[in-house]
């Protein structure tokens, strides 16, 4: 299914980066210890009032969005036959893998009677009305999609050949789920919020949440493509893909102007411009947000501006931040349960989500590293 | 770049699917209807003298095996402000260890009860037990329940994985989570159902001495809540004790009620009905539509994957976009 050959980078593993990223895991396991031992008001400012902190907003929601690089490509290589963005797709599937497990892993963390689960897979305890119910079968599907789409840079790395060259003759019923399943789950994230009710300002509360969660999703995995194929080239000294990236970046503006769209549509539509030129911090952040929706969308829709690597880098980096707000925004700033609540993520909290986040990144290094995820140079 | 606009414009015709269903709420679920033998708690803040009787009582009886704070590390959760001051349950509002809290609102120089100039009211909280609660169309894995025939809305520890969706969804902010505890559960009033065998009822009615909060059947409840509307203020007039139906009454002089009563509507109606002098929202109650959020959250849910049809149809295509498009890449 490849015409392209990846290949291992090879290389010391024990750099600075990673031994940082070690002291982080080590600082987050003792942490964890606190928390279930002592449980999760030992360790976090959540509270009744806002039931969901930094683990949501963060490393679900956020992480997960960071990981749609691998759906983003599927859509595009797959789906739109555009094989040509093929090299993109192994290290996007790799974020992916990495960012999905760890969401996974985090919502352990979180949940308060973690040792009973498996209760959302039994069908006589699952509620099919709950959105939650959707979204967690959902995101549990989609990890083991990711690993067996990831199968086979492990098989060859390993040196198993006949592994790759099965899996392959039924990949394509993997790669058809590996879109299906963030479609649902990622609008699903939307969707999630509507049962909140008035509890969530009107400048984020509408039935379009899905539509609008979907479509940022989309835009962030093309994004992340983009920001770390030029972040990984400089790291390991090699050439920039300016070319493949400049065209993928073309579709990233009509992306953002359906959402911008969208989003300016339903507040236009409802009469709510008012919430946002009030002046308060959620009226701030909506417009702060909208912004870095806007300035990535002004910079890459002139083609030449695209061949610009720093343009692009800029640009996916912005989108990055304004579909990370948007995620922040919807399930913590513009979220009220009422007056005398307040959270702000503790020390403990924070320091959990960068150990998640170091995990990631060890990861990344060792599968670059050791197995064939990065086209081979010369070749691609 | 070729691709963007053709292929952009399919993306853009999938959306356009979503949003043209997706736009208002034509798609929300249906109204819920009160289940057939719903029960539940008519308040009266005009009758209310805030002694707390209800909250000590409720601590009291639901610390007791079935109820809803049992089982409990060390007998009955009292919260008290200081260590060296433990002879009051004084909480300052609900929490996994109070699911009953008398709250007061003042204005003023706080003299006029029921009144919102320079008065002052009481209020009483639990949980609304909503026709359609958000907390069980929230719930992923059925651990939140509403009786098909009373109505009661209940938890289960058994089946609740503690996601905490109930609490991000509750409009009353009623679920409450045990923060402190290393294997924690979700704390909530059950309106006493661990006591109907024993044809008892809510503990916070039948030791309420006032009438302030009555038990019954809610249609019996309602209909009560319309009549004391039709009473003419500073005249005296009997309110029933404890139930609805109890035969025992008290005389009480009738103060001057606001027009409306609370859970008639709100949210798409509740069990527990309130009645009071001063407006809901100085009470602290949120002025909720007449649809409830489960409604419209389960509209759009069921838009989208009504018999898991367009999923189906979607990952069809899908796989054969896949198919296709890795066989090109063989040959």
């Amino acid at each position: 299914m490849s015409h392209h050959e990846t290949k291992s980078l090879g290389g010391r593993l024990l750099t600075t980066t990673f031994m940082v990223a070690v002291a982080l895991i080590i600082v987050m396991g003792i942490l964890l210890v606190k928390r279930f031992g002592m449980g999760l008001g030992a360790v976090t400012n959540m509270n009744d009032g806002y039931a969901w902190g930094l683990w949501i907003a963060y490393d679900v929601l956020v992480g997960t969005a960071f990981a749609c690089g691998g759906f983003a490509m599927a859509l595009l290589v797959y789906i739109f036959n555009k094989g040509e963005y093929h090299p993109l797709v192994r290290p996007a599937i790799l974020t992916s893998v990495f960012g999905y497990t760890l969401a996974g892993v985090s919502i352990f963390f979180d949940i308060g009677r973690y040792w009973q689960f498996y209760n959302i897979i039994l069908p006589w305890h699952v509620n099919f009305n709950s959105v939650m119910a959707e979204v967690a079968l959902c995101i549990l599907s989609y990890v083991v999609v990711l690993w067996i789409e990831f199968t086979p840079a492990v098989a060859e790395g390993l040196g198993q050949k006949n592994t790759t060259r099965t899996l392959n003759k039924v990949m394509f019923v993997f790669i058809g789920l590996g879109v299906l399943l963030p479609t649902m789950h990622q609008s699903s994230l939307g969707t999630l919020m509507v049962i909140a009710g008035q509890k969530l300002s009107p400048l984020w509360q509408t039935n379009l949440l899905p539509v609008l969660f979907l479509i940022s999703a989309i835009t962030m995995g093309y994004s992340i493509v983009v920001f770390e194929s030029l972040l990984s080239s400089s790291a390991f000294k090699r050439p920039l893909e300016t070319g493949m990236l400049a065209k993928l970046s073309g579709v990233i503006p009509w992306l953002l102007v359906v959402y911008l769209g969208i989003r300016f549509g339903e507040i236009l539509l409802n009469g709510k411009m008012g919430y946002a030129f009030s002046f308060d911090l959620r009226g701030n952040m909506f417009l702060l947000e909208n912004i870095l929706y806007i300035v990535p969308a002004v910079l890459l829709f002139p083609k030449q501006k695209r061949t610009n690597p720093g343009t692009l880098f800029m640009a996916a980096f912005l989108i990055l931040i304004a579909g990370s707000m948007y995620r922040f925004d919807t399930y913590l700033v513009g979220f009220d349960p009422g007056p005398g609540w307040r959270y702000f993520p503790s020390a403990s909290e924070i320091l959990i989500t960068l150990g998640v986040i170091s995990v990631e990144v060890i990861g990344y290094l060792i599968f670059v590293k050791k197995f064939p995820v990065l086209p081979k140079l010369g070749h691609a | 770049m070729n691709l963007n606009r053709r292929d952009f414009l399919k993306i853009a015709a999938g959306s356009g699917a979503l949003l043209a269903t997706g736009g208002h709420t034509a798609m929300a679920a249906p109204r819920k209807e009160l289940p057939p033998n719903a029960v539940g708690i008519l308040y009266d803040a005009t009758l209310c003298i805030g002694c707390q009787s209800c909250m000590v009582n409720c601590k009291q009886f639901n610390s007791m095996e079935g109820g809803a704070l049992y089982p409990q590390k060390e007998g009955i959760p009292y919260e008290f402000p200081r260590p060296d001051q433990q002879y009051w349950d004084r909480p300052i509002d609900l929490s996994s260890n109070t699911l009953n809290v008398i709250k007061a609102f003042r204005t003023g120089t706080g003299v006029n009860k029921d009144s919102e100039a320079d008065g002052y009211s009481f209020v009483k909280r639990h949980c609304m037990h909503c026709i359609d609660p958000a907390c069980v169309s929230a719930c992923p894995v059925s651990a939140l329940i509403k009786h098909p025939d009373n109505g009661v809305v209940s938890y289960d520890k058994d089946a609740c994985i503690g996601c905490r969706y109930c609490q991000i969804a509750c409009p009353y902010n009623i679920p409450k989570f045990e923060w402190d505890e290393a294997f924690p559960q979700i704390r909530k009033c059950q309106l006493c159902n661990h006591r109907y065998a024993e044809g008892k009822y809510a503990a916070c009615c039948e030791y309420c001495p006032t009438g302030a909060s009555i038990f019954g059947k809610v249609a019996d409840l309602q209909a009560e809540a319309k009549r004391r509307l039709t009473l003419k203020p500073g005249t005296y007039e009997e309110f029933p004790l404890q139930t609805v139906d109890s035969g025992q009454t008290i005389p009480t002089k009738v103060a001057s009620y606001l027009n409306h009563v609370y859970g008639l509507t709100e949210g798409g109606g509740t069990q527990y009905l309130l009645m009071s002098g001063v407006s809901f929202t100085s009470l602290g109650l949120p002025d909720l539509p007449d649809e409830a959020s489960a409604a419209v959250s389960e509209g759009i849910q069921h838009t989208l994957y009504k018999g898991m049809i367009a999923p189906a149809v979607l990952l069809a295509g899908l796989v054969f976009s896949a198919y296709r498009s890795t066989k090109d890449g063989e040959e």
